[in-house]
């Protein structure tokens, strides 16, 4: 009947209607007014005395107040008007108990706050780890051999593996790779990938100008070309539209560029970062990328056929290399493709440590809503007078029942409010604690879908827990709350209140337990030897192009003699000496492969024996400090032309030399080619993969090798070298400027780069935990303030309604003391309980706790999960916060004044 | 009084717009006075419902207001039919026909054979 048009314009007319009461009240009297006049005027006239005239007048019309009242609802809103006032009355009452209007309001806040930040950052992380096109489809392609789960793939098996499969629409590789800038001003260390032609496409990058490699590109002996990253372009190239078809020189070859690979382009998998330049695997120049059996840092990703299972794809692949190891046993044999989904591969390491985080965020918005629960309960109780004479006046059940929920829903969303301001803040502060550990976390912000989660939330702590209170003042009989004078306390409501306090202390046990658990973690890794002594190594890299003073065996080791030299010449230096190979702590490895002299040579390289390979100077041992066991250490007298020798660890000594002397046996080593050497010292073992996980990885025999006993090739290639180089100074942390001027000085084509010492390779492999631990920190801190506040509530609301009964005992002769001991013991009891079950409850969590893991080894290390130093001392910290929260309002019971409180009933 | 019907919920518009048309512009008692007029007196009329009608049909838009003077030199706010309102009497007075003719069909028994 009503067209929409027409029921809107009536309804934003009786809105404005809200507003405008006082001139249309003045309109409709005066209307009935002369109604009223116009019908006794006719009533007059047809011979009524004037009083039955008005009389008849006013009964036809049904009253004028009635009738008032009745077009005044159909000017305005009704139920609009009612919010309004029960906004207004709530706004009011709220103004009115400031103190509990802002606990309420910082308790909702600190909970949604931290949840959406928390919630912020995982929503990232976990939820949309990768922004790229499907990536549900994409996977990780490692190969499994027998030291290595996710090992690198060779050259020959990715052609054979991208010929033969059939699960993927494509697969391609990458290996990162450093490469020296040339002619274009200073010559300068920038990163690259070497890839093959499909990478960009089966991710779903588009170039910004230009075009991607197209299939072949990415053969050995193909022309030389170049992808560049959009932050080179600008940096390096002004973001000139025509670069197209220029050249850069990269280890002095001129690559053609054909084109710009977007700056959002990032994929945290394993080494792949967006980089500088991106290079066709085929340019590099190595023999060893022609060699099945090489291991040279490169790993696969591929695009699942759409309808293809991760299992089919595994039985797929497993098939694959399976023939393939019929094929090649020498190379192949024990080795398989291993598929990880990308997702997995990125978010894998940091997934339980977020989830555990997520909980304790869980916790601790469940303890402010329980706070807020119990400030509103009793809140609701010390008002049962107020409502009660409401009740009594006519007040319907309905109309209280909606004024709390009011009030509460306004709390709700001012905590709401505020709660997403922190939150703001909050993830920014969360993140700047590890920016590297998280993928994406340069795209983590307050999502509009976080925004939702956030005000959702706050409504529904509103909702629910001001309709448990409102739900029992409505159920009351008036006439009981005011014979009792507003004095209530029903027993039931009283014991509500005291669980959700033991509720309270439990949960926020449970959370500095784990926290606990968490710093003795760390405290336990910072105590952890590592077998040398990082405290003042530096490590960076150095790039020399080739040159003529390098091309001979020589000429060579002269040049790294006087490197050597020049970087001792920087005052504070002490030791120095070049690494070749693997580096402890820094990520860096690289393999030994040998055979003992007891043993035939074995068929193929994975039945050989593996160790962590180290290629150093002499002064190595002097420069990171590794204890000598046993023999000695290589001098400058092992020469290329001297007997080689080898120096074990302890680890290797014990796996392979058990119950006898190592010193003078012979190994066979793989690298150099099949060379025999000795064996002359033993030393202590070195965390090769970290404080916290060394322990877990498979391979950890370790053996060293001098630089001055290999040939140039196996440092220099036709485009120079590039090897780290270790020292200890007294000033690690500032003196690589004046390294990098020496070395300049030296050779200003050669470039000194990555500094970083020990000390920030040991933070960052920390980094995932320290986090983990100043985030359950903080959020365990947050519990015990919201629980003692909870509890301090409970306590004062409780001194509050027992002042008249503590006046009287006083005022009957009872002491100070005992009223003060009462109610301690009144909220020590509830604190007790509180701690009770709380151990109880954080002995289940912290062993289910270290089963979770972080990289390889526990969240929690080196220390029991029922550690008895962290729950005894968590147990002490609460208790005492939970007596504080009880003595403040106890001394105000005490020092009550019996004469007054007794007037003032 | 009592034995007189009350006037159905959703009549009363069509009335005041019928009314308003055959009479041009006119205030509340007016409508009111011509309303039980036209039923013949069969119709009891609260005054008092006339004007929350009047309000809701000027709200939509189908009269508007005016303060004037009666004929018996009162002052008194007139109602005048608008052209929303005469299309809306239009199309409710079809519907009300159509309606009470249905109606009329299933009451006569000389259609029911």
């Amino acid at each position: 009947m009503h067209s929409l048009p027409r029921a809107l314009r009536a309804f934003s007319i009786r809105l404005r209607g809200l507003f405008r009461n006082r001139s249309a009240a003045a309109d409709i009297a005066a209307e009935l007014e002369s109604h009223l006049q116009m019908h006794i005027d006719d009533n007059l006239r047809a011979g009524m005395t004037p009083e039955e005239a008005r009389r008849q007048a006013l009964i036809q019309l049904g009253g004028l107040d009635q009738t008032q009242q009745s077009v005044r609802e159909r000017s305005t809103l009704p139920w609009a008007e009612t919010l309004a006032q029960d906004l207004r009355f709530a706004l009011r009452q709220l103004r009115k108990s400031p103190g509990f209007t802002a606990v309420v309001i910082v308790t909702l806040a600190l909970g949604i706050g931290v949840n959406t930040a928390l919630f912020s950052i995982v929503n990232t992380v976990l939820l949309h780890p990768i922004a790229l096109p499907h990536p549900g489809e994409l996977v990780c392609v490692d190969a499994s051999k027998p030291n290595f789960e996710h090992g690198s793939v060779s050259y020959p098996n990715f052609r054979d593996w991208q010929r033969d499969n059939r699960s993927f629409t494509a697969l391609a590789i990458f290996r990162h790779n450093g490469f020296l800038l040339t002619g274009a001003g200073q010559t300068e260390r920038i990163h690259g990938d070497l890839i093959s032609s499909d990478l960009f496409s089966i991710l779903g990058v588009k170039p910004v100008i230009g075009r991607l490699f197209a299939p072949g590109e990415d053969e050995i002996g193909h022309a030389s070309l170049v992808l560049i990253g959009q932050g080179f372009w600008t940096r390096k190239l002004g973001s000139d539209p025509n670069v197209i078809g220029r050249a850069i020189d990269l280890d002095g070859r001129a690559f053609t560029i054909i084109g710009v690979i977007p700056s959002s382009f990032d994929l945290n998998v394993g080494s792949f970062r967006a980089q500088d330049v991106y290079v066709p695997i085929g340019q590099w120049d190595t023999g060893a990328l022609k060699l099945r059996g090489a291991g040279l840092g490169i790993h696969g990703i591929a695009r699942l056929k759409p309808g293809i299972t991760l299992a089919q794809a595994r039985d797929d692949m497993n098939a694959v290399s399976d023939r393939l190891a019929a094929v090649y046993p020498e190379e192949d044999h024990g080795l398989r493709a291993s598929l990880t989904p990308l997702r997995q591969a990125i978010v894998g390491s940091v997934q339980p440590i977020l989830l555990v985080l997520l909980a304790a965020v869980g916790f601790v918005l469940l303890i402010a809503c329980v706070n807020v629960a119990n400030l509103l309960l009793a809140r609701a109780n010390a008002r049962a007078q107020e409502f009660g004479v409401r009740l009594a006046l006519g007040a319907s059940r309905r109309r209280i029942i909606r004024q709390l929920l009011t009030e509460s829903t306004l709390l709700a969303l001012a905590g709401g409010i505020f709660g997403l301001a922190l939150a703001a803040w909050g993830t920014g502060a969360a993140l700047k604690l590890v920016p590297a550990a998280l993928p994406r976390a340069e795209q983590i912000h307050v999502n509009p879908l976080v925004l939702c989660f956030t005000f959702l939330l706050s409504f529904a702590v509103g909702i629910f827990f001001g309709l448990i209170p409102a739900w029992r003042v409505a159920a009351q009989q008036p006439q009981n709350t005011l014979r009792e004078g507003g004095r209530t306390v029903h027993g039931s409501r009283h014991r509500a209140q005291d669980w959700l306090v033991v509720f309270e202390m439990a949960a926020a046990l449970v959370l500095l337990a784990g926290a606990g658990l968490m710093i003795r973690s760390l405290m336990a890794l910072s105590r952890t030897d590592p077998g040398f002594q990082p405290k003042g190594i530096l490590t960076f890299s150095l790039a020399v192009p080739y040159s003529q003073a390098i091309s001979t065996d020589d000429g060579a080791r002269a040049y790294l003699r006087e490197v050597d030299r020049q970087i001792k010449s920087v005052p504070g230096v002490r030791a120095v000496s070049l690494s070749g190979a693997a580096i402890p702590l820094t990520g860096n490895d690289d393999e030994q492969l040998f055979w003992l002299s007891s043993e035939p040579k074995p068929a193929n390289a994975n039945d050989m024996h593996w160790s962590l390979l180290y290629i150093v100077e002499p002064d190595y041992l002097q420069t990171i400090r590794i204890p000598l066991l046993r023999g000695r250490w290589f001098t400058g007298a092992d020469r290329q032309d001297t007997p080689h020798v080898v120096v074990i660890d302890e680890d290797l000594a014990r796996q392979f030399f058990p119950n006898t002397d190592p010193i003078g046996k012979v190994i066979n080593l793989t690298n150099p080619d099949n060379v025999r050497a000795t064996v002359v010292g033993v030393v202590g073992h070195v965390m090769q993969w970290g404080l916290d996980n060394d322990a877990g990885f498979p391979l950890r025999a370790e053996s060293y090798t001098s630089f001055l006993q290999l040939s140039k090739n196996s440092l220099v290639s036709t485009t120079g070298f590039v090897t780290d180089i270790v020292i200890r100074a007294d000033n690690p942390d500032t003196v690589f400027p004046d390294i990098q001027s020496a070395l300049h000085r030296m050779n200003a084509q050669q470039v000194a780069y990555g500094p970083e010492t020990m000390d920030q390779f040991i933070a960052e492999s920390l980094a995932a935990r320290r986090f983990s631990m100043i985030l359950l920190g903080a959020f365990a801190a947050l519990a015990l303030l919201l629980a003692s506040v909870g509890l301090y509530g409970v306590i004062s609301y409780l001194v509050g309604q027992r002042t008249q009964e503590m006046a009287i005992r006083m005022a009957l002769g009872a002491d100070r003391s005992n009223v003060l001991r009462w109610v301690l013991k009144r909220g020590v009891t509830l604190a007790g309980i509180g701690v009770a079950s709380g151990t109880v409850a954080a002995l289940l969590v912290t062993r289910f706790m270290a089963s979770i893991s972080l990289a390889k080894s526990s969240i929690i290390y080196g220390v029991q999960p029922w550690d008895p130093v962290t729950m005894i001392g968590v147990i002490v910290v609460l208790m005492g916060v939970a007596l504080l929260a009880c003595y403040v309002p106890a001394r105000r019971a005490a020092s009550v004044d019996p004469m007054r409180a007794l007037r003032s009933e | 009084m009592s034995d007189k019907p009350d006037v159905w919920q959703g009549t009363l518009a069509l009335m005041v717009l019928k009314t308003l048309e055959t009479m041009g512009p006119q205030h509340g008692y007016g409508i009111a006075r011509r309303i039980e007029q036209t039923s013949g007196n069969l119709l009891s009329l609260n005054y008092g419902t006339l004007y929350p009608a009047l309000l809701k049909l000027e709200q939509e838009g189908a009269i508007v207001s005016e303060w004037g003077t009666s004929d018996n030199n009162r002052r008194a706010k007139f109602y005048r039919l608008t052209r929303v309102g005469r299309k809306q009497l239009e199309r409710e007075a079809r519907n009300w026909e159509q309606a009470t003719a249905i109606l009329a069909r299933f009451l006569s028994p000389a259609e029911e054979a």
